[in-house]
């Protein structure tokens, strides 16, 4: 402790004026920074959801002046938290924060890039926010063609430019973590050495340097379209509208795993510290990161089996959206059976790791129907779509980012905090999670078309339920934000490594310093190398260094 | 209050296959996502950090266990994914003897006309067991027909035609809604389907109504478009005979080479509106576009025309 | 995990004046090296998808309307585009033996190639903005002064043409050539920027891994324009 006491000098949170965190090029500040930006956009998105949920209690509209103001704001509540919030939510939080300490390098390959594709965020983001005051947008996230470039009257092309800004921060994101992945590893550090993290934060940036460019032709051509009048995607000007459908799931679909990829690597370093056993089947689990990212490639078009596309295509897509489900089974059957013979402590971060599981479980199934081709034609565009990807986004990717923040909030912050708050709010969270979603998967099946103002009555029940469930939820996101920020009135407390966890960001201080380690660690063995025995006697040690 | 529905209505042919199906799937996702839990909670209470299990020897990977988890799966997904594929193409292919109905979409209402002439907004009356055919496009944005207890739904597009159809098995009022997003008021874009018994449909069609069926509305129109002067055998113009035309495969001249085009409803669209793009062999490409001049509920009425002057032929 | 470490520096070591300078975050200049040039890959992949959608875009295009696509590709003056792929071709050669200037450490071939890179770069900008002007003078850019040609609006009595699929191509014409020219101005920019800085002696070393990265964008450009011209210049030249 008092060797530690010493090096607070030097560790990364050191300066305090806003000149040293504006101009940082430290992975780990600008991870900071990537959290202040996210969270603040998580909680605009939020707001919009509220007020949609609250909306939604009568058949009637009545809360909102008009069918505009609500389209609005689901429109912004998709484009807010889905390339504002989710998309840079893991990678750009804890994979920046994360990776150089987890492969035992000083800092990313190219630090001023990922300070700039943090500035180039913000441009898109305030752009986005822009619209939100001046107006709005109500194309729905997905932009839909001849809707978006002819029909609508709303802020179509600023919505547009943001989204293809916000696409550039993260190419440059991924870029710089395949980079760093591939060049930066300490000694020692061999691809099957390498934490499950970054197997998964790497097929992550493969998709996001492969897919975004094409959501960004896709949005241009919506913007020239939109602009000059000119046919590209309304029939009326002898355009294709089906050609945006294609050029946008394309990337549209991938971005599901660039959300859910970071979160199941997220899991796979929880579930083994809490059960003090080394990961189930290593290689598997890395394998199928890199497949659900290849695969994730040839599934966009099961959005569009009504669309208009011929059978045939259907059936293909359908039959390979099948096989995109298998590595995520493994992962799922591979967490599981760490737990056998372990040690388990449900910890919050376990508990959310588990939560993770399980939701993810449940909106893999539920996706599983989807693919169904047959069934897809009845619930297509229904709720049940909406509460599908609400299971694999909020239950699966939100689940897992709050896990992670648990994890690494004593690395990253140098603090512990509530164990008993952070279990509160990990039970709200499922609770109100399931209270919120499961009533639309109801609602989906009876037909309740997504993007409806007004609804018929005998829906009313399961929308109230859902409502309810609601603000439970939003009771279990606020609760870790005013903890965590508690938290830090506190002198730094947590100790180097307060799970006793191995891997190589826990052998360095907390806060780390400003270059991650004192020495570049040379690495003998592979990750995970945990036991449940004399986990008890470690257990000890864990709370007293957390006192 | 508590007297609200969990389940949908069974209304068409198709329903009960589907829900089969959705049961199927959903039986394989309780059990797997019960099997997940059970086993999590289980694992978590015995292997407590307190407790005193056996811990000896725990297993890092096996690839039997691997392999029961790949295939298991597998074989499952690959269950689903046929049964589900073939039932889909039973709902795309329409029996030949579907009663014709037509639809449109526009911001935001469904007009649809039924081949007796009779044509109805935000409702659609159909007659009990017989299968319907329904022909459809959009006047605007992409819009999507969808009748959740016949468990069907097919995007509207703009400039094409798309169909689907159903067989509808039970007496009743449905609820049919817009599936796709298409602007302001899309939650309102929406009415009633009803089922009725096949007598009672028939006094349905003949109530009100020009009495007029659609293809005599597009014989009207046929002649109020000036087609007829053309096509009906003019001596100054030298224009193809439509009668028989429809379902046939034309020879359509492109560039130096002629290949065959089936005309149907597509062919015969985009022949009124933009008549230069697919001419027909020997002729030369004279008659004007059409384009922005006719409604598409008017342009169904005119293909439906066409259509029945071929049904007579083969008659004939 | 178990690990051992050792008494390696965490900074670098200070860097002579004739050596590479070495960011602090990397252990020695070969990782620099290679970081660099993995980078410019990754980001070339990027770049490749994205020309990969536009050109997914012209392929439906060209496949649902054959006849228009041709037709309106013979109003592009193919003997400039001819002339553009020269000079471009020869950018490269320039390129590349400015490279090998670079790990051969001679500063004044360096210089040299730089130029005559950067001047080829500015011939086929030169080129393309006098083949715009002619587009421009034909009434052929959408959105701002479209009309069907005279002898094609003629020709369209006699064959079966869709104006719109016509004007459609001049849409993805414009889009992709533009883009094109975009990053070629920003090769520019960034062979110039070299040059500049080789001139002023700037780099420590000869800069080798900054123009080895040059190279590998100015070649991507280039290679583009191999694309686009067939795709879009010599569809029906013949004719």
């Amino acid at each position: 402790m008092s060797a530690m006491a010493v090096e607070f000098k030097e560790d990364y949170l050191q300066a305090y004026r806003l000149k040293s965190w504006l101009l940082t090029t430290d992975h780990k500040r600008i991870g900071l920074l990537y959290m202040a930006t996210i969270t603040f956009f998580f909680f605009v998105g939020g707001a919009a959801a509220t007020i949609m949920r609250l909306e939604l209690m009568t058949p009637k509209g009545d809360v909102l002046p008009s069918p505009d103001a609500y389209n609005r704001l689901f429109t912004m509540h998709g484009v807010v938290m889905i390339f504002f919030f989710l998309i840079p939510s893991i990678p750009a939080v804890l994979g920046n924060f994360l990776i150089p300490l987890m492969i035992g390098a000083r800092d990313l390959a190219f630090p001023i890039l990922n300070l700039l594709s943090w500035y180039v965020l913000m441009i898109g983001g305030s752009i986005a926010i822009g619209i939100l005051i001046f107006g709005g947008v109500d194309t729905g996230w997905t932009f839909y063609t001849p809707f978006s470039t002819m029909f609508s009257n709303t802020m179509v092309v600023p919505a547009a430019t943001a989204v293809f800004i916000a696409g550039f921060s993260s190419i440059l994101t991924g870029l710089n973590f395949i980079v760093t992945v591939h060049t930066m590893r300490a000694p020692g550090m061999t691809w099957f050495r390498l934490p499950l993290f970054v197997w998964a934060l790497y097929a992550t940036s493969l998709i996001q340097v492969l897919g975004t460019p094409v959501l960004a032709i896709a949005v241009a051509l919506v913007a020239v379209e939109r602009l000059l009048h000119v046919g590209i995607f309304d029939p009326a000007l002898g355009g294709d509208p089906i050609l945006f459908q294609h050029l946008f799931w394309f990337y549209s679909h991938p971005a599901v795993y660039i959300m859910l990829l970071p979160s199941m690597g997220v899991v796979a370093e929880i579930v083994p510290c809490f059960s003090r056993r080394p990961i189930f089947g290593y290689k598997l689990i890395a394998f199928s990161s890199v497949a659900i990212a290849v695969l994730g490639f040839l599934v966009w078009g099961h959005h569009m089996f009504v669309s208009g596309q011929s059978m045939y295509a259907g059936m293909i897509f359908s039959f390979l959206s099948f096989m995109v489900a298998i590595p995520s089974a493994i992962k799922v059957f591979n967490w599981t059976a760490t737990m056998y013979k372990g040690s388990v402590r449900l910890d919050t971060p376990m508990l959310y790791a588990l939560g993770f599981i399980g939701l993810f479980t449940m909106g893999g199934l539920t996706g599983l129907m989807l693919a169904s081709v047959a069934i897809d034609v009845h619930v297509h565009d229904t709720y049940f779509v909406v509460a599908h990807f609400h299971y694999i986004m909020v239950g699966g990717a939100v689940m897992g980012y709050l896990g992670g923040i648990h994890f690494w909030w004593p690395k990253m912050s140098g603090r512990m905090y509530s164990e008993l708050l952070g279990k509160l709010s990990a039970l709200t969270v499922f609770i109100g999670f399931n209270l919120t979603f499961f009533p639309q998967f109801v609602l989906g099946y009876l037909g309740m078309p997504r993007r409806y103002y007004e609804y018929p009555a005998e829906f009313q029940v399961l929308n109230v339920m859902s409502t309810a469930g609601a603000s439970i939820l939003a009771v279990g996101y606020v609760l870790p934000l005013a903890y965590l920020l508690f938290s830090l009135r506190r002198p730094p407390d947590a100790g180097p490594n307060p799970w006793r966890a191995s891997g190589l960001e826990w052998q360095t201080d907390s806060p780390p310093p400003v270059h991650n380690f004192e020495e570049i660690p040379i690495v003998t063995r592979g990750p995970y190398q945990y036991s449940p025995e004399g986990a008890e006697a470690i257990d000890g040690n864990g709370d007293d260094a957390s006192r | 209050m508590w007297n609200f529905p969990l389940f949908p209505d069974q209304a068409s042919t198709i329903a009960k296959h589907v829900d089969a199906l959705y049961f199927f799937a959903l039986g394989i996702a309780g059990f797997f996502t019960a099997m997940i839990c059970v086993l999590i909670l289980a694992f978590a209470a015995r292997y407590r950090r307190k407790s005193t299990a056996d811990r000896l020897n725990p297993p890092t990977a096996s690839r039997t266990l691997e392999i029961i988890w790949i295939g298991g799966p597998m074989l499952l997904m690959l269950t689903m994914f046929t049964w589900a594929a073939i039932l889909f193409y039973k709902m795309y292919d329409p029996p030949v003897d579907a009663l014709e109905v037509y639809v449109v979409g526009k911001q935001w209402m469904w007009h649809a006309q039924h081949s007796e002439g009779r044509a109805e907004i935000n409702e659609l009356h159909v007659p009990l067991g017989r299968p319907i055919r329904l022909t459809m496009t959009s006047q605007d944005v992409i819009h999507s027909f969808f009748i959740p207890a016949f468990r069907v739904k097919q995007d509207v597009l703009p400039g094409r035609y798309t169909t689907m159809w159903f067989e509808p098995a039970k007496i009743g009022r449905y609820h049919l809604f817009c599936a796709e997003y298409c602007g302001t008021n899309h939650s309102a874009m929406g009415g009633w389907v009803y089922v009725m018994e096949p007598v009672e449909f028939q006094q349905w069609l003949s109530q009100a109504g020009t009495g007029a069926s659609m293809a005599e509305q597009g014989e009207r129109l046929f002649v109020q478009y000036h087609c007829a002067g053309c096509h009906r055998g003019s001596q100054t113009v030298h224009a193809p005979r439509l009668e028989g035309v429809y379902g046939r495969p034309v020879p359509v001249q492109q560039g130096t080479e002629v290949r065959f085009t089936l005309a149907d409803y597509r062919y015969i669209r985009d022949s009124i509106l933009r008549p230069k793009s697919e001419v027909v062999a020997g002729y030369e490409p004279v008659m004007p576009s059409f384009e922005g001049q006719i409604t598409e509920p008017d342009l169904l009425k005119i293909i439906a025309y066409i259509k029945s002057i071929g049904a007579k032929e083969a008659t004939q | 995990m178990e690990t051992v470490t050792t008494h390696r520096a965490s900074g670098p070591p200070a860097a002579p004046s004739d050596e590479p300078i070495l960011e602090v975050q990397f252990d020695d200049l070969e990782q620099q090296h290679e970081a660099s040039s993995v980078g410019m890959w990754v980001f070339l992949a990027t770049e490749v998808m994205f020309f990969g959608g536009l050109i997914a875009a012209y392929a439906v295009y060209r496949a649902i309307s054959p006849s228009e696509v041709a037709l309106a590709s013979q109003h592009l003056n193919v003997g400039l585009g001819c002339l553009n792929t020269v000079i471009l071709l020869g950018s490269s050669l320039s390129m590349a033996l400015a490279v090998r200037a670079a790990q051969l450490q001679s500063r004044r071939n360096l210089l040299w190639f730089l130029a005559i890179t950067a001047a080829l770069g500015a011939c086929f900008l030169g080129v393309k903005a006098v083949e715009y002007y002619q587009e421009y003078r034909e009434h052929l850019i959408p959105g701002w002064n479209f009309q069907i040609p005279a002898q094609v609006a003629a020709k369209s009595s006699s064959l079966p043409l869709d104006p719109r699929r016509f004007e459609m191509f001049f849409v993805l014409y414009f889009f992709m050539t533009g883009l094109h020219a975009f990053h070629l101005i920003v090769g520019i920019a960034l062979v110039s920027v070299m040059a500049l800085l080789t001139w002023r002696r700037w780099f420590s070393g000869s800069g080798e891994t900054q123009i080895e990265v040059t190279g590998l964008y100015w070649h991507f450009v280039d290679v583009v324009w191999v694309f686009l011209y067939p795709l879009l210049y010599l569809i029906d030249v013949q004719s």
